[in-house]
């Protein structure tokens, strides 16, 4: 027991951690022996070496698996740009401004995909960082804790539904919905907008963001709610002693503390909105169009390779496929990018 | 060394040299396969039936997709590829050797549709349902179905028109189909495994696009034979080169099937065929073989399994909703089997 002990307490001891291990260690070998030091000390002599080595080994495992990670991600890009050069030479620029998606003849354009995925993600982002962040206020901060840890659970569940089911039943339940009861509703008092005008599918673009909205809300209300939990109790107890009530104390205080963070939730559900294929699929009506309505069929990067991919032979189509691919990962690029500039320029003054 | 770890080792290497023999023995048995996801459902129920009935033979058959089935094929991972279509030209040029492509079974197409209030007995001409695709006839009571349709009541109503999203046979046998029987089809669109649709909504799968017919009023697609017999899903009587109106089934497509006993890999097409009682938009799937198997000691294995496939095998395809091939065209793929090298 004081062997194993003295054991543990060298490895922290040898200086490989920094100086709070150090301190621990000292603590504990004084609490477990207190007139033996000079055998606990010979004993971490004893061993120090291995452990050092395995402070080594840990260092370089640190490096592997972090520069892995890296590799990985160099990896996919030169791969992706390597197998889509024949449809970058062939189309050149181009792919990115053209509509026109022909296998038959061999004529590819990227466009309606493209804005298929922004605007699918738009819609979902939109829908799920209201209702997420609210839901996530309420779980941190107005909910009796009896029931926060239960409707948290609840709320968790729906991240781990896979998207087929999903998919599934966006094309059974909530497209119908949608066609019969809300899309109406909007063309009804809104259809003065372009983007609530025209033929009602059930299917679309706006049912794709609800589908996607839904997937995604589980994620911005978790990490908001944590994060709005981490604000100090003492900057809530200020802000009360002043006179606030709760709503204004949220408002005035944890609102603004933990606004970067669900900042930042939103920009992890977005990432998922971006990249999700199988529901998009089942509910966007798989229609490479632009179109002004939102409830007209759509389509999006993930979606068309799900769905050709499998089938498709030439070798232009598969380079085509593949640019699809490169460009849904520098679209992700870009919207991190822009989202910790957005962090660095409008988030750190405030805070100084 | 010791007398006891020489015999260990000595032992050792004889166990190395017994499993590697075993699993020699083990190769020669086994064939791997891979490609289209139409034929699957046929191939399980059959290589089970076939593993059965040859001890110790199973055929391994990975539905990937014909596209993939054609690269793995290509790459000479495969002892057999499987495709909706056959390869091409350019994909036998990558091939580097002689291909055999063996007609194996054959698909129908229905014309899915969900009318409220009208039932089953819908009629339509070949160039309807070009029309329909095209984008020209937009409503269920347009002159052009009704005057087809005196008898039944139909609805003021948008057609949305739905098809494959996925690239599949089914799109390619369809748009065939469409092409042979329209020339502004085939002159705007094409045929293909995806197209560039000019009208409607894209499902994934033959339920993506049956769940969409029968989730919206008014709605139209086409869907594969062996799916639509299975479930719930009201389907047109199409008009055939002889002027009749027929339902999709097993007997109407393998009709089509026999009308051209022929067939070849690069003159396959049964769409829109002769004949009283040929259903007009069917289709064959295919099976790809080298002439001369890379690994000799399973050519033979190939060449038998292949020809049990498209005789005695052909008589599963019906217990899971297939067509099987008619008479005169198992002797064609016969003679196109007989060719392979053992």
């Amino acid at each position: 027991m004081k062997d194993s002990m003295a054991k543990a307490d060298s490895g922290s001891a040898s200086g490989e951690v920094g100086p709070a291990g150090a301190a621990g260690g000292g603590e504990a070998v004084a609490a477990a022996a207190p007139g033996d030091l000079a055998k606990a000390a010979e004993l971490g002599a004893r061993v120090k070496l291995p452990v050092a080595a395995r402070g080594k080994i840990f260092e370089w495992a640190v490096y592997g698996a972090t520069g892995a990670c890296i590799a990985i991600i160099a990896g996919l890009f030169i791969e992706l740009l390597a197998n889509s050069w024949l449809s970058i030479s062939t189309f050149g620029l181009s792919f990115l401004w053209t509509s026109e998606w022909n296998p038959v003849t061999n004529q590819f354009g990227a466009l309606p995909f493209i804005y298929g995925t922004i605007v699918s993600s738009a819609i979902a982002i939109l829908l799920a960082s209201i209702t997420g962040v609210m839901a996530g206020a309420f779980l941190a901060e107005f909910s009796p804790p009896r029931l926060a840890e239960p409707l948290s659970f609840v709320i968790e569940l729906l991240a781990a539904v896979p998207s087929v089911v999903y998919g599934l039943w966006g094309l059974f339940v909530l497209g119908p919905v949608m066609r019969d009861y809300i899309e109406p509703f909007l063309q009804r008092y809104f259809g003065f907008l372009p983007i609530f005008a025209g033929t009602i599918y059930g299917v679309g673009m706006l049912t794709a963001g609800v589908i996607l909205a839904i997937m995604i809300v589980p994620t911005v209300t978790a990490i908001s709610r944590d994060v709005m939990r981490a604000v100090p109790n003492s900057q809530r107890e200020a802000i009360w002693a002043l006179g606030a009530n709760r709503w204004q104390g949220f408002r005035m205080v944890v609102l603004p503390i933990a606004r970067p963070g669900i900042f930042a939730a939103c920009i992890l559900a977005l990432g998922r909105a971006l990249g999700e294929t199988i529901a998009t699929t089942m509910v966007i009506g798989n229609r490479p169009a632009i179109a002004a309505s939102l409830f007209a069929p759509g389509y999006t990067i993930s979606s068309v390779i799900a769905n050709e991919f499998t089938e498709a032979t030439s070798q232009v189509y598969l380079s085509a496929l593949l640019e699809l691919g490169l460009l849904l990962f520098i679209i992700s690029v870009i919207v991190n990018g822009l989202a910790r500039l957005l962090l660095w320029t409008i988030f750190r003054p405030m805070e100084s | 060394m010791s007398p006891w770890s020489w015999i260990s080792k000595t032992a050792g290497l004889a166990g190395v040299v017994l499993a590697l023999g075993v699993s020699v023995a083990l190769a020669a048995t086994q064939l791997t396969g891979a490609g289209s996801t139409f034929d699957y459902p046929f191939f399980s129920r059959a290589f089970y039936e076939y593993s059965q009935q040859h001890s110790g033979v199973t055929v391994n058959y990975q539905s990937i997709g014909s596209g993939g089935g054609i690269q793995q094929f290509i790459a000479k991972t495969i002892d057999f590829g499987a495709s909706d279509v056959p390869m091409n030209t350019e994909e036998l040029k990558l091939a580097g050797a002689l291909v055999l492509q063996v007609p194996i079974t054959l698909g129908g197409e229905a014309i899915g549709y969900n009318l409220p209030g009208v039932g089953k007995g819908l009629r339509m001409t070949r160039q309807l349902i070009a029309d329909i695709y095209l984008g020209k006839v937009r409503k269920w009571n347009a002159p052009e179905v009704s005057k087809l349709n005196p008898k039944l009541k139909l609805p003021d109503m948008d057609i949305t028109v739905v098809h494959r999203s996925d690239g599949s046979g089914t799109t390619y046998i369809f748009t065939d189909f469409l092409s042979r029987v329209s020339a502004q089809w085939k002159e705007k669109v094409g045929t293909g495994k995806s197209v560039q649709w000019p009208a409607g909504l894209g499902g994934k799968g033959n339920e993506g696009v049956a769940g969409q017919v029968r989730q919206t009023p008014g709605a139209i697609g086409y869907i594969e034979l062996a799916y639509v017999l299975e479930n719930q899903i009201t389907y047109a009587l199409v008009e055939n080169q002889a002027g009749k109106y027929l339902y999709p089934s097993i007997e109407t497509v393998a009709a089509a099937a026999a009308s051209k006993p022929d067939v070849s890999s690069t003159d396959f097409s049964i769409v829109d065929a002769a004949g009283e009682n040929s259903y007009p938009i069917s289709g064959y799937s295919w099976v790809m073989i080298y002439e001369r198997p890379a690994d000799p000691a399973r050519a033979k294995l190939v060449r038998d399994t292949m020809e049990w496939l498209v005789t005695k095998g052909q008589a599963l395809a019906k217990s899971v909703d297939y067509v099987p091939l008619p008479e005169n065209v198992q002797w064609q793929a016969l003679k196109i089997i007989s060719a392979i090298k053992v």
